[in-house]
């Protein structure tokens, strides 16, 4: 069986400026994998070639053998890939319990006359969408807030609601763009353990975008390495951290240890 | 030689476009609102111009000035009194105030003198027509271009060249850091409202010196075609605006010369639409597009 | 078994508004201003709701609904009038008729969005106008004549149609669909969620309501012209959804009767009432941005819970 995810020379130009070019990726079912780089490497913009926010100007993206170049944002997630943004993105003005709802849309069947005339379809599924989403808040410890607007939940428990509405589409493969972003030590710790915790249970592929190096070097088995739009390394953590092209990138900033 | 002629009408009905197009166009540069109150404020110009020079017997110079004056004093009093509050205010309140705006200035001018509309007096301006390739011009319509192309150099000169400008540009580009930079934001905006709207003032004018006939809801079609003007060229680009107005004024007058008159004002939204399906950023905009 | 309990409670209601209306009517206590002031509520309080659907569910700031109601008119005139067909399905087609020209529209304008969306349909609104002013067949701007037959039953049937189709579409997984595209739409995209689908289908199907009204409000009047179908029309309308407030189908049956009521005592001062509107739209969105209701409906005030929209 081949990799989940093949990125094979992918990269997109905005009108004369080349943000990521030449971007090689593998990555394996069940693997927990880290993308880092300075700021304005091409970390986020790569993660919107993957997701079909940005159609790639070059290269190929393949999930489970499948192209991915030219899909929609809707279509590439419910291919199997989901995600989460670096800024959060809930709807703000819907309930806790309606946000995960809304993920599992594509996974119900009823169509819109259904719903209009209320067919027995609608309550069926309307139904079933109820309890998943409700088990799904169990997991994430956020059913006692399930009527509350997204808006009004602190911000820790936000990046966790996006976690779980990403998790919600039930994807294979999950994006993770910059989850521990605004977090003191406390809430990061809990975060590591989320990620350990939902990989295991749902049988997850991750990648994710992470500043904070002791998070990325602490959890991810391998780690790539973006700067100026290239991938300038990949290998696990230990390569990672005494890579000279990596050490150059940093320069001035230190790579730290595992136990920083 | 009807074609050229036509141009000609065509350039001039563009320039008065254009002039209304600025106003849109800076303001939206600036605080992001489709202010649809300019094209009454084009409205109350033409009104004051008219009793400034048939009441007061002005010419037109003098006339034109003091309607760019009162212009500039009540565009800035609009901002002042519904748009200040709105800098924070949703996209969608900000645009339905600017509508509300524009309705009660209309039906206040109706309310205050009545619907009835006025006649310019036409000998504001010489009007002899000579004979250019064989096509009939009057001077009128050349007088009003040479006007309307000053104005714009004026405004040129501001944008480029003075303090304000200068201002008005880094306001535009980042408010917030044009106000860590120490710029008076909130009078950089009256500023662009005040020169905005002394432009849709002349505007006015210069209607109603061309085409005779003013009535109180005479601002809603050529405010809304300004608008298509300023979208067309790029909207927040000044030198678009201007070029916007002047090819939407040409194209109306080719769609009435070919016999479609009704359908000129069709032209307009058509055009609208088809910029914004294939170049939402005009003529002279770039791409932007949401970050993610 | 709460939302059974609410559709009986919502048909029990409307039984009980519609045998009012009908005996005040049959009885002569309301005279023909009256009835007709009534009928005229029901034609806004459909506009409203379904141009509700449009902005205040799907957040896509359309402003030339107007451009519908009058598809919706002139089609459904044409059919009673030139066709001799029944008015029952006079309504039918117009309002097919309109939701085609929703489709029309929505597919290549949805994708813009904010004011440059509202810009457009603007735009579109003011074509079509412009395009039965030229159609000599129905009488260019001299407009069309035709027979008085919308009644109170018959506009009363279209009302409670239209609210609890539009009520269906928004409590269900289609519904929240177009919250997720209000609220955020990169993230509802990025859920699965096929974004152009819905604005378009949302759109389509104001449309489609729109030009039901469109159906009544040709037969209520004795003749109807493109100058009733202005971007003032589709003002009006607008009025109706933010004062409302956005996303609140009750706040914009309020808003709606509200309005109807106190323009139809100004008609004879309509500069009065426009300024009464201008003021009423500018200090709401000054001081109330929310609108009367926010995003709440009338039932939240009664229930314990209080839920966002588009719950259950």
């Amino acid at each position: 069986m081949g990799a989940l995810l093949q990125v094979k020379n992918a990269g997109i130009q905005f009108g004369g400026l080349k943000a990521v070019s030449g971007f090689n990726m593998e990555l394996n079912q069940g693997e927990l994998v880290g993308l880092i780089g300075p700021n304005g490497a091409g970390k986020t913009t790569s993660f919107n070639l993957l997701t079909g926010v940005y159609v790639p100007t070059e290269g190929d993206i393949l999930f489970n053998g499948k192209r991915l170049n030219g899909l929609a944002p809707y279509q590439v997630t419910r291919s199997g890939i989901s995600r989460t943004f670096q800024n959060i993105r809930l709807f703000s003005e819907l309930s806790v319990l309606d946000n995960v709802k809304v993920a599992y849309h594509s996974l119900a069947k009823h169509s819109i006359l259904s719903s209009i005339f209320r067919l027995p379809s609608h309550f069926s599924e309307e139904k079933v969408m109820e309890e998943k989403s409700l088990e799904f808040l169990k997991i994430f410890q956020l059913d006692r807030y399930k009527d509350e607007k997204a808006k009004n939940l602190p911000y820790g428990q936000q990046r966790r609601l996006e976690i779980a509405r990403a998790l919600a589409a039930s994807p294979k493969l999950l994006l993770l763009d910059e989850p521990a972003a605004g977090m003191n030590p406390q809430e990061t710790h809990e975060l590591m353990e989320l990620i350990a915790f939902i990989r295991k249970q749902f049988d997850l592929t991750i990648l994710l975008i992470e500043h904070d190096m002791a998070l990325v070097m602490g959890i991810c088995e391998r780690i790539y390495v973006l700067d100026h739009g290239q991938l300038i390394a990949a290998g696990s953590p230990d390569e990672i951290r005494n890579h000279p092209k990596v050490i150059e990138a940093y320069l001035g900033e230190e790579v730290p240890s595992e136990h920083a | 030689m009807e074609w050229l002629q036509q141009l000609i009408n065509g350039i001039s009905l563009g320039s008065i476009y254009a002039l209304i197009a600025l106003g849109y166009t800076m303001v939206y540069g600036i605080i992001k609102l489709i202010n649809f109150a300019h094209g009454d404020v084009f409205m109350v110009g033409a009104f004051v111009g008219f009793y400034a020079i048939k009441g007061w017997g002005l010419g037109f110079f003098p006339a034109l000035l003091f309607s760019m004056a009162f212009c500039a004093v009540f565009g800035v009093l609009i901002e002042r009194i519904a748009y200040k509050r709105l800098r924070n205010a949703t996209r969608i309140a900000a645009l339905i105030t600017a509508i509300g705006m524009s309705l009660l200035i209309e039906y206040g001018v109706i309310y205050a003198r009545g619907a009835q509309p006025e006649a310019y007096p036409d000998n504001v301006l010489p009007s002899t027509s000579f004979n250019l390739f064989g096509a009939q011009i009057s001077s009128q319509s050349l007088f009003i271009l040479g006007v309307s192309v000053g104005l714009m150099i004026i405004l040129q000169f501001i944008v480029h060249r003075t303090k304000i400008g200068k201002a008005m540009r880094a306001v535009s580009h980042d408010m917030d850091a044009a106000r860590l930079m120490g710029i008076n934001v909130d009078r950089t905006i009256s500023y662009t409202f005040a020169i905005g709207s002394a432009l849709a003032g002349a505007a006015g004018v210069i209607f109603g010196v061309y085409y005779t006939k003013i009535e109180p809801l005479m601002g809603i079609i050529p405010g809304l075609k300004a608008f298509v003007a300023a979208v067309l060229g790029g909207i927040g680009i000044i030198p678009g605006a201007m070029v916007g107005g002047l090819i939407l004024g040409v194209v109306e007058s080719i769609v009435s010369a070919l016999g479609f008159s009704l359908w000129r004002d069709a032209a307009a939204f058509i055009i609208l639409i088809l910029i914004l399906i294939f170049r939402p950023s005009g003529i002279f905009g770039k791409n932007t597009r949401e970050k993610v | 078994m709460k939302k059974i309990n609410k559709f009986w409670l919502f048909l029990i209601l409307a039984v009980v508004i519609y045998g009012i209306g009908q005996a005040l009517i049959q009885t002569g206590i309301l005279n023909a201003f009256y009835s007709n002031m009534l009928i005229l509520m029901i034609i806004n309080i459909i506009l409203a709701v379904s141009l509700h659907l449009v902005i205040g569910i799907t957040g896509q700031f359309s402003i030339g609904h107007a451009g519908f109601l009058a598809v919706g008119a002139y089609v459904s005139a044409i059919i009673t009038m030139k066709f001799e067909l029944p008015f029952v399905l006079a309504i039918i087609i117009g309002g097919i008729v309109a939701a085609l020209a929703g489709l029309l529209v929505g597919i290549p304008t949805l994708r813009l969005r904010g004011d440059y969306l509202a810009i457009a349909t603007l735009g579109f609104g003011e074509i079509i106008r412009i395009v039965f002013l030229n159609i000599e067949y129905v009488g260019g701007a001299a407009g069309m004549m035709v027979s008085n037959i919308s009644t109170w039953t018959s506009a009363f049937v279209c009302l409670v149609i239209t609210i609890l189709v539009i009520s269906n579409f928004t409590n269900s997984r289609h519904g929240r669909a177009c919250i997720a595209i209000r609220e955020n739409e990169i993230a509802a995209d990025a859920m699965g969620i096929n974004t152009t689908f819905y604005k378009v289908a949302a759109f389509a199907i104001g449309s489609f309501f729109a030009g039901i009204a469109g159906g009544l409000f040709s037969h209520n009047f004795y003749i109807i012209q493109p100058t009733n179908f202005g971007f003032l029309k589709s003002f009006d309308i607008l009025i109706f959804v933010v004062l409302g407030g956005l996303g609140s189908l009750s706040g914009s049956v309020i808003a709606a009767i509200l309005l109807t009521v106190i323009s139809t005592y100004l008609q004879q001062y309509p500069e009065t009432r426009m300024i009464i509107y201008s003021l009423v739209l500018v200090v709401v969105m000054l001081y109330r941005p929310q609108g009367l209701m926010g995003t709440r409906e009338i039932t939240d005030f009664f229930g314990k819970k209080k839920s966002a929209k588009g719950g259950n």
